[in-house]
């Protein structure tokens, strides 16, 4: 990444999660995904592949969704992190979470914080999306439970809301 | 519209799986396993991996007890009979370490002679009446063989655990169908009695049968957490769950149906064989014969398999056994059979199809409901006989009619209740349901009731999660145990014996709508319409849920997964969720759930039975059916992808 502020070995990675600013010690080679469950406890990313097969690890990194097995904590510093953890406001649903509750848009719920955050990606950057437009945000994203039926109804719900 | 009581927490991230739990002192575990197919352990070196920093143990045969196993085989068996069977396993401060560790223990092989054809051993076989006979006297006979490729389960959130100990008393977060079976389980192999050991799921990452039985990696856990004294966390990557925790065994079946110029069926014969894998891992028996059995009266059938043992990974249930792979081919040749006929391959279906359990000689509980679920599909799809692309199925299922034991508790205070179980909820909205009929009993909105699951601490039993058992096992206690706590204020009760004399099933019909691409030989499923018998609906949106998922994961079924073994080398070429081709977000058609409730009051008092298994059973043959309708090509061998098409 040229021109991006990087982390040197040894010294402590700066990260911005949720709006806080964090201080991680990781090695150079923990992905996000690791840093984010192992090291800050924050476990709504799921490690379903480690490979970027899925989408169940989606999170938000400057506002694009990303798979974050496949990003090194370390390329992360000076950027700002979403997890599932961050995505209501002031203890609020978003309204893609309520979307989801009201279609039954999951079942195990495994692959729902990625599902959510890739549409929530979409949703920061288009307001009313189409329905080509959700189908394109959620095809990274698995759902072996096979929700997708009610997953898209949700989010035509929170559009159409 | 009731929506899941766990439902905001699955969409903020708080649901708690196994391998989420952060416990002070955790260990990441991984396990090594074995690159060759079928192979004897000559020598194992974990010098190297020991000496590693942040290194705290390694597990294998050569310092470890030796478990009895699957079969006559052990935990760390000296001899491997698949790529992906066990052979050690290391503890360390993070997962990156593990996995350093485990490349660095040195293992010596012998390579071995493998199979991945297998055997035919002894068959199961079922018969009645005199299938040479009915052949000899039928106006049609249809001859026809069909097969069913191994299909792999994974659920995402891979098998996995969090082991600790406190004294003698081991915990463990699992994700699991059955916390029993696993508590049971694991207690019997390192020796401890039962209520030493506990086992909490509070949420699972789907499981579709192959979470079912307990695996090894939970003995593996808590042996080194014993060793170390620290928790250990151990969850298997993508690849293991695609080589080494279980599969839909695959299936040929050769088939004669005989019938008479009327349409009666007056013979079946199925000689099946079925893929089983390296080992017997307990409930990997899928029973595909059943349906042959069951679906159709009939006064002459002949149904047996046989099973392989093969050295590739062990077959173990996926969702509706037996009967997905046996519908496929049955209900494929029933719509070959009406062609052959002249008669309409629904009307074919409507004058064969058993009011009576004929492999238990007992009428069934709701004789006319598969009746009322082909007429309803029929009805929604405006069935008309060779409309290009429009393919149908019916389906039986010989459970969902729960069983005991079971057992319930609710207390009653102030207008809120408390309801505790032993059973997990899997995704398919137990707990909801019987939060649901709690309220119904007590009077209560479902907000005021509060259900404590997943725990065998309690010491209340729920079975395993399968046989799509669970609501109608535990429903009907739930509501004994409110009703009575409604007076008492506290109450416990016990499943009750199903109806003597009676057969309970679940059944159901689909139809598929699709258009094929005669250049490409692309199959666009356009709609699926689906009406399933699953007695009561007590929460229409989660059972819609139940069947579109079921739907779903018969898409890929059908025209898309495949577990591919590499036959020179017996290694899975596709153990990985990109070249294991799930059906994604893009592939779904509309799904038109036609299903109404129909209470089926001799099953038991709640008139639920179960609906997590029946919408994936008649998806594959409607397809079939279908496309056939579509193209006059007939395709017996799933999955039915592109190439099979053009060839």
């Amino acid at each position: 990444m040229p021109g991006a502020p990087f982390a040197i070995e040894g010294a402590m990675t700066p990260l911005r999660v949720n709006g806080e600013h964090v201080e991680l010690d990781v090695e150079p080679r923990r992905t996000l995904l690791d840093a984010l469950r192992a090291d800050l406890g924050l476990t709504g990313a799921k490690k379903a592949c480690d490979m970027g097969n899925c989408g169940a690890c989606t999170v938000l990194l400057d506002g694009e969704a990303v798979y974050s097995c496949l990003v090194l904590a370390v390329d992360c510093v000076a950027r700002a992190v979403t997890t599932i953890e961050g995505l209501g406001e002031g203890g609020k649903l978003h309204r893609l979470q309520e979307a989801f509750i009201a279609a039954d848009a999951f079942q195990c719920g495994f692959c729902t914080p990625g599902q959510l955050m890739a549409l929530a990606a979409l949703f920061e950057r288009v307001a009313r999306p189409s329905d080509a437009q959700i189908m394109r945000a959620l095809s990274g994203n698995l759902c072996r439970c096979g929700a997708y039926q009610h997953i898209l109804r949700a989010a035509r719900m929170a559009r159409d809301r | 519209m009731i929506t899941r009581l766990e439902g905001a927490d699955k969409v903020t991230g708080r649901a708690r799986y196994a391998a989420d739990v952060r416990l002070p002192g955790l260990l990441h575990a991984h396990i090594v396993r074995s690159p060759y197919p079928h192979a004897r352990i000559r020598h194992i070196d974990a010098s190297r991996a020991e000496r590693l920093p942040g290194v705290h143990a390694v597990l294998s045969s050569a310092n470890s007890p030796s478990i009895p196993w699957h079969d006559a085989s052990s935990l760390f068996d000296r001899t491997v009979r698949y790529i992906g069977d066990e052979v050690a396993a290391v503890a360390a401060d993070s997962d990156e370490l593990a996995a350093d560790a485990a490349r660095l223990i040195d293992v010596q092989y012998e390579a071995l002679a493998f199979d991945l054809v297998g055997e035919a051993r002894e068959p199961k076989a079922e018969a009645r009446g005199d299938v040479a006979r009915g052949l000899r006297e039928a106006d049609v006979v249809l001859e026809a063989t069909y097969r069913t490729q191994t299909a792999l389960h994974n659920a995402l959130e891979p098998h996995g655990c969090t082991a600790l100990w406190h004294g003698d008393q081991l915990t463990v977060y699992e994700s699991t169908q059955g916390i029993f079976a696993v508590r049971d389980e694991v207690a019997e192999k390192l020796g401890l009695a039962a209520q030493n050991v506990r086992i909490i799921t509070e949420h699972m990452g789907g499981g579709f049968g192959a979470k079912q039985i307990a695996w090894k990696h939970t003995v593996i856990a808590a042996l080194l957490a014993q060793r170390t004294g620290r928790p250990v966390q151990l969850a298997l990557d993508r690849a293991s769950e695609n080589l080494a925790a279980g599969n839909r065994n695959a299936t040929e079946q050769r088939l004669r149906l005989g019938a008479k110029r009327d349409g009666t069926l007056s013979a079946i014969d199925a000689r099946i064989r079925v893929e089983a894998g390296a080992y017997s891992v307990g409930g990997e028996d899928s029973d595909v014969i059943g349906t042959y059995l069951t679906l159709y009266r009939c006064a002459n059938v002949r149904a047996e398999q046989r099973s392989l043992r093969t050295n590739a990974g062990p077959a173990v249930a996926f969702r509706a056994p037996g009967y997905a792979e046996g519908n496929f081919a049955l209900e494929s040749a029933i719509d070959e059979l009406a062609a052959r006929l002249g008669i309409d391959a629904l009307e074919l279906r409507l004058r064969n199809y058993a009011t009576r359990d004929q492999r238990e000689d007992k009428p069934y509980t709701a004789p006319e409901s598969l009746r009322r679920c082909i007429t309803r599909v029929a009805a929604a799809c405006e069935w008309r006989h060779q409309r290009p692309g429009l393919g149908f199925a019916a389906h039986d299922w010989a459970a969902g009619g729960g069983w005991p034991p079971a057992e319930a508790e609710v207390e009653f205070a102030h207008g809120a209740a408390r309801v505790i179980v032993g059973v997990q909820d899997v995704g398919t909205g137990s707990r909801t349901a019987l939060a649901q009929l709690a309220a119904a009993e007590l009077g209560i909105g479902v907000e005021r009731v509060q259900v404590e699951l997943g725990d065998t601490q309690p010491g209340l039993y729920g079975p395993t999660s399968a046989g799509s058992a669970t609501l109608a096992t535990l429903g009907p206690v739930v509501q004994e145990a409110a009703r009575l706590a409604k007076k008492s204020g506290h109450a416990r009760a016990q499943r009750g014996e199903n109806p003597k004399g009676k057969s309970i099933r679940t059944c159901g019909a689909q139809a598929v709508e699709l258009a094929v691409d005669r250049d490409t030989g692309e199959v666009t499923v356009k709609r699926v319409i689906a009406a399933h018998d699953c007695g009561r609906i007590v929460n229409p949106l989660l059972q819609s849920s139940q069947v579109i998922g079921g739907i779903t994961q018969a898409l890929g079924y059908a025209l898309s997964e495949k577990r591919i073994v590499d036959a020179r080398l017996g290694d899975v070429l596709n153990a990985n969720l990109e070249e294991y081709k799930l059906p994604t977000v893009a592939d779904i058609p509309e799904i038109v759930n036609a299903s109404e409730s129909m209470p089926d009051a001799e099953a038991n008092a709640t008139g639920v039975k179960g609906c997590g298994e029946p919408p994936i059973i008649p998806t594959a043959a409607a397809i079939a059916n279908a496309i056939y309708s579509a193209t006059g090509v007939r395709i017996r061998e799933l999955p039915i992808t592109r190439e099979k098409l053009i060839r």
